[in-house]
């Protein structure tokens, strides 16, 4: 018998939201999906979540199960219960809950379309299709899988602290018109995405990578797109300049072994030394090789977002 | 009261492919009761039909003789042969749009084989080409979101119609559980099909007949509901498919004694028989006992393609089957059974996709319907792997045009604001009065049970007609269950009951037309009556409601190039 604690909210008969336990047998080779289910359609129909394939392709059913976006249709329920026997369901983060593992999309979807997340071809099209190479094609495949399920977003820590960072999903949607080799808008396209708010913000923590449960991989996304912004000559942004800069002391000195640098020790109060991440995970990138940076969640919002403040200045 | 131009009722291939059309003039409306991107073609892995000829000569010849053999004769030759020869210019529109598609080393569309098609016609987007398209039509809405509103999350109950005119929908904001009208010059329904009602489904929680039954109940007809396709791999007791991309690619069906057993069926299709065919020879394996382990599942086999070509391939297939069985195709053969997959049937509607009454064509003015809700019918007895995704796009732009045509300078009609919305909330207040005890998830496990075993692969009618007085049964018991939520706010179990009251009526609908129809034909076999008998039954089944119960009538089959013959493979 397992406990599913479930995080309920219906503002219209109670403001605060509260978490409600119920028990259940989880049956042989059941997704979490089948279990959450069971308990709406035997225990208490009133929960109320989001569903509908139930085969990890429409991108509906996105929660967080103990502190962790996924989607529910493609875990099976087993490998997610903790040592108490427990699996604690929450909305997803980042959102709004509209009502218990409801939550408000509308930013989500807005930030989506800043990124005008559509072909602006180069020129007329021909009679039939235009030709792309199958390496083309790979350069996009990836971002095209994104199902736009959230769970890159309910977990992404800048976001915690930036309701302007356009957050994983768009920004693996850019990479998608990015990359491909039929769009007309690349420079464009990187011009905007450098602005406040855009790829020089994440704080590469690699949240969104764990928790993606497709290919799209953001902050995969976000480094080609880095890539492609300093190819295309787009230094005139903070985070660019800085990014170069250093990469260049790091080229002159030549004596900056990436073993050495203390990231992790560094601190997350290390005001310079949070700065030097972009660096850091842009000369590995450009070495073809990137670790995850800065891992775990940020605990300390708070102290983060004054960060952020002095950052800013 | 809301008001546009044109409403269309569901976001996936057919409803956004039509929105696009639409706009152009006109102040378009799409109301989902998902958002777009989460509409069901977004699950269509294997690919969409045209003769590219990217990999081999096709022709729109050959794709329609392969159209019209694998409906068993029962599709309408001359919509086959528009919506064929319209294909590739689709197919080329949907890549100049921004679609992401495999390519040929040359840098052209990629093409594999599928069942049914004489040549390798599927463009495909690795395995996930539903999901491709679905991505960049919403794309391209959003680059349209002057001229087009999106309802996300609302909910359509019900039409509005003065005589033989169609003025607009009932519909629900599913978050705040507000009722509203929306009066449009027309409506197009693009609802998808209805799986659901069966146990064994690989159709999404949503495609529950809400569109087709909202159509049955202003009078309008159903047509050849009885022809329900049932794919041969849904991935065991789940249902969920996994695609027929895997035999396409050279995959094996075993049965229990490791038998290659399609050599008894179909020996010159093998495993790329149609999926009729395929399916009815796994169930026939199963019946005799030779299933896995004497259970009802036979054996995908992939193991001999190798690993490399599985990802590169069908990546996304092998993940599913990791995730929801804990079997790697890699390494293991996988356990699959006959899911309810796709509804031949539908709406009625001419080659304009104008929703028509009767056998005359006489038409409901300003509604329209396009993709699987609709019955144009392209796909006859059974539809070839494929061949909807195209249909959806095909009819979806072809609705969207006739629907620009039609209202261009018309005014709107008369709405009684009022009494319609009082008619939507009725429905709701009856469902939130009942204080029964018995659960709806009870009685919608009896209807999918009893539509499995008694209307599914294998019909006869004796089956049937136990299943119709079981449906009837649930149906009355449909009317006193229990309602635990009867709050306003984001309230899924009052849609669920809805949905569950809309695929009761499905059912019936489904199992009385199945009685009527004593032959077998494409998806609709009849134990009793095995053979196809084109002397009786060549012809579409018109299920209308009436005061004692539904009435059947025929309209006849459209015939141009290819005269009815036996279908071997
Ligand atoms: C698993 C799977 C794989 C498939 N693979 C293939 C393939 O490889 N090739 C192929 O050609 N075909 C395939 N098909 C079939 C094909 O995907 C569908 O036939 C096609 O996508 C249907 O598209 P549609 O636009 O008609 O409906 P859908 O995409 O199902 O969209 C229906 C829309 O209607 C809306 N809706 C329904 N009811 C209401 C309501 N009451 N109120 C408001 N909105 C409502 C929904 O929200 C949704 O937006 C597959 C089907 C399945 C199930
Ligand atoms: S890597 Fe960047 S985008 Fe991804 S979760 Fe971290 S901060 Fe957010
Ligand atoms: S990038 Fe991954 S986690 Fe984020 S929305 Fe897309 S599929 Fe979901
Ligand atoms: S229900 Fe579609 S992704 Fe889980």
């Amino acid at each position: 018998m397992a406990t599913f604690r479930i995080k309920r909210f219906n503002p219209e008969k109670q403001p605060e939201p509260y978490f409600e336990e119920f028990q259940l047998d989880i049956p042989d080779g059941a997704t979490l999906l089948d279990c959450m289910n069971q308990i709406k359609w035997t225990l208490d129909g009133s929960l109320s979540y989001r569903m509908s394939c139930r085969s990890a392709i429409c991108g509906s059913c996105a929660v967080k199960s103990n502190g962790h976006a996924l989607l529910a249709c493609q875990r099976q329920a087993e490998h997610l219960v903790d040592n108490n026997d427990t699996i604690t369901l929450e909305p997803l983060g980042n959102m709004k809950p509209v009502k218990d593992l409801v939550v408000d999309f509308t930013p989500f979807w807005d930030k989506v379309n800043k990124i005008k997340p559509y072909l602006e071809p180069k020129e007329e099209p021909p009679v039939k299709e235009r030709r792309q190479s199958q390496e083309e094609f790979l350069v996009i495949d990836d971002a095209s899988t994104c199902i736009m399920c959230g769970a890159c977003y309910s977990d992404c820590n800048t976001l915690e602290v930036d309701d302007n960072f356009l957050g994983p999903a768009a920004l693996a949607k850019a990479q998608r018109f990015v990359g491909d080799s039929r769009d007309s808008k690349t420079l464009q396209r990187v011009q905007d995405l450098s602005e406040p708010g855009g790829i020089w913000d994440c704080t590469h923590c690699a949240e969104c990578v764990e928790r993606c449960p497709k290919p799209a991989r953001p902050f995969d996304r976000i480094k080609e797109i880095m890539t492609v912004a300093l190819e295309e000559g787009v230094h005139n942004n903070n985070g660019a300049r800085h990014a170069l800069s250093f990469t260049n002391s790091v080229k002159r000195s030549g004596n900056l072994n990436e073993n050495r640098i203390p990231v992790e020790s560094m601190g997350i109060f290390n005001i310079p030394g949070l700065l030097s991440l972009i660096p850091v995970g842009l000369r590995m990138l450009l070495k073809g090789k990137v670790p995850p940076i800065l891992h775990h969640s940020i605990e300390e919002v708070r102290d983060v977002k004054r960060i952020f403040k002095e950052l800013d200045q | 009261m809301i008001q546009h131009d044109v409403v269309i009722v569901g976001a996936g291939l057919a409803g956004m492919r039509c929105a696009l059309e639409a706009c152009k003039e006109l102040d378009v409306a799409v109301l989902t009761k998902v958002y777009p991107s989460r509409s069901h073609s977004g699950a269509a892995q294997g690919g969409i039909a045209a003769s590219l000829g990217n990999s081999e000569p096709d022709s729109w010849e050959e794709h329609m003789f392969d159209t019209v053999k694998g409906g068993d004769f029962l599709n309408d030759q001359d919509a086959v042969e528009e919506y064929v020869k319209a294909a590739p210019r689709i197919i080329y529109e949907l890549e100049h749009m921004g679609c992401v598609f495999s390519r040929t080393p040359e840098g052209k569309i990629a093409q594999r084989s599928f069942g049914g098609h004489s040549k390798p016609r599927a463009c495909f987007s690795a395995d996930r080409t539903g999901h491709a398209i679905l991505h960049a039509l919403h794309e391209q809405l959003m680059k349209n979101s002057r001229s087009v509103k999106i309802y996300n999350e609302w909910y359509m109950h019900s039409l509005v119609i003065d005589g033989d005119q169609c003025n607009g929908v009932i519909v629900s904001n599913i978050q705040t559980g507000e009722v509203e009208v929306i009066r449009a010059k027309a409506v197009v329904f693009c609802t998808g099909g209805y799986g659901r009602v069966f146990k064994i489904t690989s159709n999404a929680f949503a495609s529950t007949a809400d569109g087709v039954m909202a159509a049955f109940e202003v009078g309008i007809p159903l047509e050849d509901p009885e022809f329900v396709q049932f794919h041969p791999s849904g991935l065991y007791r789940q249902g969920i498919l996994f695609s027929e991309a895997a035999r396409g690619e050279g995959a094996y069906l075993l049965n229990d004694k490791g038998e290659r057993f399609m050599e008894t069926y179909a020996p010159s299709r093998m495993e790329l028989a149609p999926r009729d065919i395929v399916a009815r020879a796994e169930q026939s394996e199963m019946d005799a006992g030779r299933g896995i382990n004497g259970e009802d599942c036979i054996h995908l086999d992939l193991r001999h393609l190798g690993e490399a070509r599985i990802m590169e391939r069908l990546p996304q297939i092998r993940q599913l089957a990791i995730d929801f069985l804990g079997i790697d195709c890699v390494t293991d053969p996988l356990p699959i059974q006959p899911t309810a997959h796709y509804s031949m049937g539908g709406i009625p509607v001419d080659n304009n996709c104008h929703v028509i009454l009767d056998s005359e064509g006489t038409k409901m003015h300003g509604f329209f319907a396009a993709g699987e809700c609709a019955c144009v019918s392209v796909h006859g007895g059974n539809r070839l792997g494929t061949n909807s995704l195209l249909d959806a796009v095909v009819f979806g732009e072809r609705a969207g045009k006739s629907v620009l045509e039609y209202a261009r300078g018309r005014d709107f009609g008369n709405v009684n604001e009022g009494q319609e919305k009082a008619r939507v909330l009725e429905k709701f207040e009856d469902i939130f009065q009942r204080e029964g005890s018995e659960s709806y998830n009870q009685i919608r496990d009896e209807m999918k049970e009893i539509m499995m075993s008694h209307c599914g692969v294998f019909r006869d009618e004796q089956r049937l007609k136990t299943c119709i007085e079981t449906l009837k049964g649930l149906q009355e018991r449909f009317k006193k269950g229990k309602v635990t939520d009867k709050g306003k706010l984001f309230n899924t179990e009052i849609y669920e009951i809805m949905e569950l009251g809309n695929m009761l009526g499905m059912a019936v609908i489904i199992a009385t037309a199945a009685l009527e129809r004593r032959e077998s034909r494409g998806g609709h076999y009849r134990t009793d009556f095995p053979k196809r008998d084109d002397k009786k039954f060549l012809y579409h089944s018109m299920v209308y409601d009436s005061p004692d119960g539904l009435v059947i009538k025929t309209k006849p089959v459209v015939i141009t190039k290819y005269q009815p013959a036996e279908r071997t493979y």
